[in-house]
C-alpha cells in the first residue's frame, strides 16, 4: 500500500531507478523472441531486464543493502542504476534499443506493495515502490538498430499492453499515484425536465448502457419523488439494471412466430428444475452459485462466468480477475473452493497480422495471455485448475471467449442469506481503486474498434494472494457462525453488492469508512469501483470478523449497517451520494421485449465427398479444437489440494486426454469423489443451436459418466455466450439453444442449478456493420463417484483386452469436425437427440460400478476413428478393430460420424459375459494390441508415433509466453 | 503422544493442507497456523517437536520465490529457530518452503552462492517427476528409502542453480531420475526445471534440515497415483508416506 502519510513531509524523498540483470541463468528471453518474429518483426534478440522504481530517503549503503537483500539472487545477477545502463549491456553492439514498460498508476502492483512491507521489515526508508520491465532489443540487422516506427509496432503488439501498462524508449519516469490528488465531488445530474434526446445523451455520456425506455423509467420515478438524482443514483441503478447484474435478455418477454416465451430463465431453465424437483438441489439460480448435495454431511457449490470483454482488451488480466471472480462467487456462498474450470475460445492462431482488425489484439497473443491469467490465479490461490477445453472459431478473433468455472464444498447447511437490521457491513480484501469503474455496463455492450481508450478503466489486474487470504477468513468465519449474510463484490462494486444484500432489509453506508488505495478518488468512484478480491459481509458482532481478518492478513473493515428501512443511503462525510428506494432500485426496471425471427434449421442433402480416412484421422487429430492442449494444462496446478484422481491429462506418459475429473475434496470423508464434465459443440451450433444444446448436454454428461459418476445424480450448468440479442435472427438461436437445454435436462434427469449468459459478444466494424459470435454454449456436469476404487483409467490399459462399443456403429456428418477440416458444409443431418441415450449412460455407470470397466473413452469429436487413437495413445498400446456386421470396412460414418451416448470400454474377456449382460446396447469391436497400431478394420491403420505427432507435436505454438508478465512464479 | 508438527500459513501459502494431511498420515499432530498469531505469540516452535513449510507462493512470490517468507523467518523467527536447531528438531520445506530454508541460509543458499531460479522451461510446470534418495546422504528423513519417490512437481521457480557445484557435495536429499530410475541427465521433462546435477532437494549438514521442490505430500495415498490401475496394481501406489514416516520417527 501506498504511503499517504509521507505527504505530510515538507521535502519529497529522492526517487531511485533500477535495473536488475538476469546473471548466468536467463530463461525468459526465448519465448519473447519467438513471439516477435511470429510476427514479423526482424529481431536479433530481446533480452529483459527488471525495472524497479523507489521513492525513499536511501543512502548510497542502505541502497546497496536493499539491492542485495530485496531484489537480486546470489547466483551472478547483478543491478545498476537505470541511467547508467542506457547504452544497453557490455558487448552489445550499438544498435541496441531500450524500451522500458511500466503499470499505468493505480493499477494492481502486489511487488511494488511487497517490496515496501519487506523494506520496513529491514528498517530501509521506502515510501513507494514499482515494478516494470527494461527491454534491449537487437535488430536483426548488426549494424542498424530497429527503426523507430518499427519499434512503435513491436512495444505495442509484443512488449506491452495499453491498457494497463506505460512504455517509453530509454527512460520510463515512475508512475507513483499523486499523494495529494483531490477527488471530486457529489454531481446532482437534472434529467426530470430533459425530452428523450436529452435522456439518450446523458446515457451517452456517462455510458450508463440503458435504453431509452429505462431512461424514462428513471426519469418517471424522480419526477414523483420531485428531486434530480445524484451521479452516485444514476451510476448505481445503471449497474443495477445492466444486462450483466439483471439479465434483462433472459428474464424478457420475447415474441417469435410461434407465440410468446415469457423469459427464457423462467419458461425453459428453471422450468426445466422445477420438473426434475431433484432430492439432491439445495439452491438453484438464486444466489452467487448453484448448491447441491455432496453426501450427508457436506454441500458442493458450483458456478461458471464468463470474462469476454476483458479478455480481449487485456488478455492476462481479463482471465485472471474472470478466475478470480467465479472463485468468490464459490465463496460467496460459504464454500472452500475445490476445483477449477477454463473453456477458452480464441481465433486462428496462424492469422496474418495484418488481417487482425484495428483496435483487437492477434489470437496468439490473446491466447498466450489468458493462459498465463489462468495458471497465474488458480495457482496462486491454491486450486487446482482439473478441466477444461480450448475452442476454435474465426469469429474467436474479434471476440475471444474465456469461461471460467469453479466448483466449492461447504458443510450441509452452513450458508446463511439473510442479513439482520442492525448488522455490521463488513468489507474483507482489497482497498477501492479507479480500475474496475463500470465493469457491468462495460462487459453489457457491444466492443468496437474504440473500445480499448474507452474501457481501459474497467480492466484490472488481480491479485490472488489477498484472494487466498479471503478463502481462509471466510471459511473460518463461517464455522464460527459470525456472519447472517455473505456476497462478493462483482463487478458494479460495493454499489451492487450492498445492494443487493440490502433489498429486504435496507442499508446505510458512509463512505469516509471504505479503504482506498489512493486517493483522489471520487465518491461515486469508491462506490462503483469494482476492484477484485473483496467480499461482504453481514456482521452481528464486527470485532471477531476483524481480529480473524488480522490473524489471516488481511484488511478489513466496518463501513456502515443493515437498517431495516429499506432504502439504500450511502453518505460522504455529511454529504448524500444515494439515498434509493431498494423496491424502485430491484424491481423499477420496465421488462425488456425483443422480437425473434423465424428459425430456418432445415439442412440440405449431404454431397457425397471422396476422403481418405488416414489423412483425415490425422488432420482431426490435430484440429485446434481437438488436438492435445497437455502443455496448457501443464502450467496449471491440477494436483494441489492432494485430491485429484482423475487428471485431464493422464495414461502411460501423461498425454491421454480424460474425459472428465474426479477429485476427493479435502475435508470430506474420502469414500465419495466429485466428478466434472464439460460440454462443448460450436460446430454444430453454426446450424442448429437446438442440437447444438443437446449435443453439449449429452458431451458434459458423457464426459462426467466416463469418469465415473452417477447419471442419476447429475447437475448442470448453462453458460451462454452469443451475439446481439436485439436482432432477432441472434434471438431466434438463443431462444432455440434454451429449448434445447430444457429439454435435454429434462430427458436426462439433469437439472440446472446455475448458469451464466454473456450477450452483445458482437465486434462492431468502423463502418457500423457487426460481426457476432458464433454462438457459443458450454454445459458443465457436476456429479458424484462412490466406488473410488473403479474409477475407469485414462487410456487402455492391456494388451488383449475387449473393446466394446455402446451406442450406434454410425454417427451423423452433418455439423462434423471433419467438414470443419474439410472446410465446407457438405449438409447432412446433424446430431439429432436419441431417447436411448439415458439409458446407455446408465449402462456405463453400471459397468464401472461393477468393477468391469478398466478404460472408458467417450466418442466425441471426430467420432471413433479419434477417440480410438487418443485412447490407444494414453495406454501407449494398439487397437485391433472390425465391424461388428462382419464386413471389412467401416462407413465414413462409423469412422467419423458424431452423435450423443456413444463410448468405448476396454473389459477384460473374462467379464465379457458379465459386461454383455449389463450393456445391451453394446457390441464387442476388437481388442486391444501390442502392436502399436491403431487398425479399424481394412479402412484405416495408423500409428502411435503418427498419433502422437499429430495429436501432440504438430500446430503447438512456441509457448505460451504472455508477454505482458514473464512466466515464472 | 504423537509428535506435534508445526505448520505456518504465510500470505499466499496454500499447500499446507496437504501437508498436513502427509504428516498426520505419517502418525503426526499437526498445527496449522498464519504467521501473524506466530508472531502473536498464539502458539511457538518450541511447543512443537517439527517444523514443516508448505508450498504456495507466499506473498505471491513477490521479489523471488520464498525471499519475503525467507525475510521473515531471519528477522521474525531468528531465535526461535536457533533454539529448535540446538535441540535437533527436524524441518522440512517442501516448493515454497524449500525456497524459503534456502534464501534464509538454512540449506545451502546465499552464503555458498545457491539459489533456486525460474525453470528452463520459463514456465510453470505441473507434472510428475521421479526422485531417487542421495545414496550415502545420512539423513535421517531419507532412512529406508531405496525405491525412487514418485510425485508432481508444481512450480515456476525451481531450478537449483550454483556458482560452484562443489559445495552441493553431501548436500543433496533427491535428484531427479527418469522412469527406468537412472538419472535424468538434465533431460526434459525428467528434470522438469534444468536444475544442475538433476538436484532435485538439499539437506543441511546435520541433515535434519531437508528441502525439495517436489510435492511428495501430494502422494501419499494409493488413489493419488496417476498410473493406478496399470501394471497390474504394482508401482508403489502412495509411495511417498515413507518420507513422512522417517521425518516423524526421526524426532528425538
Amino acid at each position: 500500500m501506498t504511503d499517504v502519510n509521507a505527504t505530510t513531509s515538507p521535502t519529497v524523498a529522492p526517487t531511485f531507478a533500477l535495473v536488475i540483470g538476469p546473471g548466468a541463468v536467463d530463461s525468459s528471453a526465448n519465448g519473447l523472441q519467438a513471439q516477435a518474429e511470429s510476427f514479423g518483426f526482424d529481431v536479433g534478440s530481446i533480452r529483459t531486464l527488471r525495472l524497479v522504481h523507489l521513492r525513499g530517503d536511501l543512502s548510497d549503503t542502505q541502497l546497496d543493502e536493499l539491492a542485495d537483500r530485496l531484489l537480486i539472487d546470489p547466483v551472478g545477477q547483478w543491478w545498476q542504476h537505470a541511467a547508467d545502463h542506457l547504452g544497453g549491456l557490455e558487448g552489445d553492439e550499438p544498435a541496441t534499443r531500450v524500451v522500458e514498460v511500466g503499470l499505468r498508476p493505480g493499477v494492481t502492483d502486489r511487488e511494488g506493495a511487497e517490496l515496501v512491507r519487506a523494506a520496513a521489515e529491514l528498517d530501509l526508508p521506502v515510501e513507494v515502490a514499482g515494478v516494470g520491465r527494461r527491454y534491449l532489443i537487437a535488430s536483426g540487422d548488426d549494424d542498424e538498430a530497429m527503426a523507430a516506427d518499427d519499434l512503435e509496432r513491436l512495444a505495442a503488439q509484443v512488449l506491452h499492453n495499453d491498457v494497463v501498462e506505460r512504455w517509453a524508449e530509454g527512460l520510463l519516469s515512475p508512475a507513483f499515484t499523486d499523494p495529494s490528488a483531490k477527488g471530486g465531488g457529489i454531481d446532482t445530474i437534472a434529467i426530470t425536465d430533459l425530452d428523450d434526446d436529452g435522456l439518450v445523451e446523458i446515457g451517452a455520456t456517462r455510458r450508463l448502457g440503458m435504453s431509452l425506455i429505462e431512461l424514462r423509467a428513471v426519469q418517471e420515478h424522480y419526477r414523483e419523488i420531485g428531486a434530480e438524482p445524484t451521479d452516485g443514483e444514476l451510476e448505481t441503478i445503471a449497474q443495477t439494471w445492466s444486462e450483466h447484474c439483471s439479465h434483462k435478455t433472459f428474464r424478457g418477454l420475447l415474441t417469435t412466430p410461434e407465440g410468446q416465451v415469457d423469459g427464457l430463465l423462467k419458461q425453459y431453465l428453471r422450468a426445466a428444475t422445477d420438473a426434475i424437483d431433484a432430492p439432491w438441489v439445495r439452491s438453484a439460480f438464486v444466489d452467487n452459485a448453484g448448491i447441491v448435495a455432496f453426501d450427508d454431511t457436506f454441500d458442493m457449490a458450483v458456478k461458471a462466468e464468463t470474462h469476454n470483454h476483458p479478455s480481449a482488451l487485456e488478455p492476462f488480466g481479463g482471465s485472471n480477475t474472470g478466475v478470480g471472480g467465479v472463485v468468490r462467487d464459490i465463496l460467496g456462498v460459504s464454500a472452500k473452493p475445490v476445483a477449477i474450470t477454463d473453456i477458452l475460445c480464441f481465433g486462428p492462431e496462424g492469422l496474418a497480422a495484418d488481417d487482425v482488425p484495428d483496435g483487437v489484439l492477434h489470437p496468439r497473443r490473446i491466447r498466450s495471455g489468458v493462459i498465463a491469467g489462468v495458471g497465474d490465479y488458480g495457482n496462486k490461490i491454491g486450486v487446482p485448475t482439473v478441466a477444461g477445453a480450448i475452442i476454435h472459431d474465426e469469429t474467436y478473433t474479434t471476440t475471444p471467449l474465456v469461461f471460467a468455472g469453479c466448483v466449492g464444498i461447504l458443510p450441509k447447511g452452513s450458508h446463511r442469506t439473510e442479513p439482520q437490521a442492525g448488522d455490521a457491513i463488513v468489507v474483507l480484501g482489497g482497498a477501492v481503486g479507479r480500475d474496475g469503474v463500470g465493469g457491468a455496463t462495460f462487459s453489457s455492450q457491444s466492443m468496437g474498434v474504440e473500445t480499448a481508450e474507452v474501457a481501459g478503466s474497467s480492466v484490472q489486474i488481480g491479485d490472488p494472494i489477498v484472494e487466498k487470504g479471503l478463502i481462509d477468513v471466510v471459511c473460518a468465519a463461517r464455522d464460527a457462525e459470525l456472519y447472517t449474510a455473505i456476497t462478493d463484490c462483482g463487478a458494479g462494486g460495493l454499489s451492487s453488492a450492498v445492494g443487493e444484500m440490502a433489498e429486504h432489509v435496507g442499508a446505510r453506508v458512509d463512505l469516509d469508512l471504505v479503504p482506498r488505495k489512493y486517493p483522489g478518488l471520487s465518491p461515486w468512484e469508491v462506490w462503483l469501483s469494482e476492484a477484485q478480491e473483496r467480499m461482504v459481509l453481514a456482521v452481528p458482532e464486527p470485532e471477531a470478523v476483524l481480529e480473524l481478518a488480522r490473524r489471516w492478513s488481511v484488511d478489513a473493515a466496518v463501513i456502515g449497517h443493515f437498517t431495516g428501512d429499506g432504502r439504500l443511503s450511502v453518505v460522504d462525510g455529511s454529504e448524500s451520494l444515494v439515498d434509493l428506494d431498494l423496491g424502485f432500485l430491484h424491481d423499477g426496471r420496465p421488462r425488456l421485449e425483443l422480437d425473434a425471427a423465424p428459425l430456418a434449421t432445415d439442412r440440405p442433402d449431404r454431397s457425397q465427398v471422396e476422403i481418405d480416412p488416414y489423412a483425415m484421422v490425422l488432420r482431426l487429430l490435430a484440429h485446434p479444437s481437438i488436438r492435445s492442449n497437455e502443455s496448457v494444462v501443464r502450467t496449471y496446478d491440477h494436483e494441489v489440494l492432494g485430491g485429484t484422481m482423475t487428471r485431464p491429462y493422464g495414461g502411460v506418459e501423461g498425454d491421454g486426454p480424460a474425459d472428465g475429473a474426479v477429485l476427493i475434496p479435502p475435508g470430506t470423508s474420502g469414500d465419495r469423489g466429485m466428478v466434472i464434465g464439460i460440454g462443448a459443440n460450436v460446430v454444430i451450433g453454426r446450424y442448429d443451436t437446438e442440437a447444438m444444446a443437446w449435443a453439449a448436454v449429452d458431451e458434459a454428461v458423457r464426459n462426467a459418466v466416463a469418469s465415473g459418476a452417477d447419471p442419476k445424480q447429475l447437475s448442470l450448468l448453462d453458460n451462454f455466450s452469443w451475439g446481439n440479442p436485439t436482432d432477432p435472427d441472434t434471438l431466434a438461436r438463443l431462444i432455440a439453444a434454451t429449448k434445447g437445454c430444457h429439454d435435454a435436462a429434462i430427458a436426462y434427469g439433469a437439472p440446472f442449478v446455475s448458469g451464466k449468459d454473456s450477450l452483445y459478444n458482437e465486434f462492431v466494424n468502423p463502418d457500423g456493420t457487426r460481426d457476432p459470435v458464433t454462438p457459443t454454449l458450454i454445459i458443465t456436469a457436476l456429479g458424484i463417484v462412490d466406488a473410488l476404487d473403479r474409477v475407469p483409467v485414462t487410456g487402455v490399459v492391456e494388451a488383449g483386452d475387449d473393446v466394446w462399443l455402446v451406442g450406434p456403429a454410425a454417427g451423423a456428418l452433418g455439423g462434423s469436425h471433419l467438414d470443419d477440416v474439410l472446410g465446407a458444409d457438405l449438409g447432412g443431418a446433424v446430431p439429432a437427440p436419441d431417447p436411448a441415450s439415458g439409458e446407455r449412460h446408465e449402462q456405463i455407470h453400471a459397468a464401472i460400478g461393477a468393477g468391469l470397466a478398466r478404460s472408458v473413452h467417450d466418442l466425441a469429436e471426430g467420432g471413433l476413428a479419434v477417440a480410438a487413437a487418443e485412447w490407444a495413445l494414453g495406454g501407449r498400446l494398439g487397437l485391433n478393430l472390425v465391424p461388428p456386421d462382419g464386413s471389412a470396412d467401416f462407413s465414413t460414418e462409423e469412422l467419423f460420424g458424431e452423435g450423443p451416448a456413444r463410448y468405448l470400454v476396454e473389459v477384460a474377456p473374462a467379464d465379457a459375459e458379465a459386461f454383455a449382460a449389463l450393456a445391451p446396447s453394446a457390441r464387442r469391436l476388437g481388442t486391444v494390441s501390442a502392436t502399436g497400431n491403431v487398425r479399424i478394420g481394412g479402412t484405416l491403420s495408423v500409428g502411435l508415433d503418427r498419433i502422437h505427432h499429430a495429436f501432440v507435436v504438430e500446430g503447438q505454438t512456441p509457448s505460451a509466453h504472455d508477454p505482458s508478465r514473464g512466466a515464472a512464479s | 503422544m504423537n509428535p506435534s508438527v508445526l505448520i505456518p500459513i504465510a500470505l499466499g501459502t496454500n499447500r499446507n493442507q496437504d501437508l498436513a494431511d502427509a504428516f498426520a498420515a505419517a502418525g503426526a499432530t499437526t498445527y496449522q497456523v498464519p504467521l501473524q498469531a506466530l508472531r502473536d505469540g498464539e502458539t511457538k516452535l518450541a511447543d512443537h517437536q517439527l517444523l514443516a513449510l508448505p508450498g504456495g507462493f507466499s506473498y505471491g512470490d513477490a521479489l523471488g520465490a520464498g525471499r519475503l517468507l525467507g525475510l521473515d523467518l531471519e528477522g521474525w523467527f531468528a531465535d526461535q529457530l536457533q533454539e529448535a536447531r540446538a535441540a535437533s528438531m527436524p524441518i522440512f520445506g517442501v516448493c515454497n518452503g524449500f525456497q524459503a530454508l534456502v534464501r534464509a541460509g538454512l540449506l545451502p543458499g546465499p552464503d555458498t552462492e545457491v539459489a533456486l531460479v525460474e525453470n528452463a522451461s520459463a514456465r510453470f510446470e505441473c507434472r510428475w517427476v521421479s526422485l531417487d534418495p542421495e545414496p550415502g546422504s545420512h539423513s535421517p528423513w531419507l532412512a529406508g528409502l531405496t525405491e525412487p519417490l514418485r510425485c508432481p512437481v508444481a512450480h515456476g521457480e525451481g531450478r537449483l542453480a550454483a556458482t560452484d557445484r562443489t559445495v552441493l557435495q553431501d548436500r543433496v536429499s533427491f535428484r531427479y531420475v527418469a522412469s527406468d530410475g537412472f538419472r535424468a541427465e538434465g533431460m526434459y521433462p525428467a528434470n522438469p526445471n534444468g536444475s544442475v546435477d538433476d538436484v532435485a532437494g538439499l539437506t543441511d549438514e546435520t541433515g535434519l534440515v531437508i528441502g525439495l521442490m517436489p510435492h511428495p505430500e501430494d502422494h501419499v495415498f494409493a488413489r493419488q497415483d496417476p498410473l493406478r490401475g496399470r501394471n497390474g496394481g504394482a508401482g508403489g501406489g502412495g509411495n511417498c508416506l515413507d518420507l513422512f514416516r522417517a521425518g516423524v520417527a526421526a524426532v528425538a
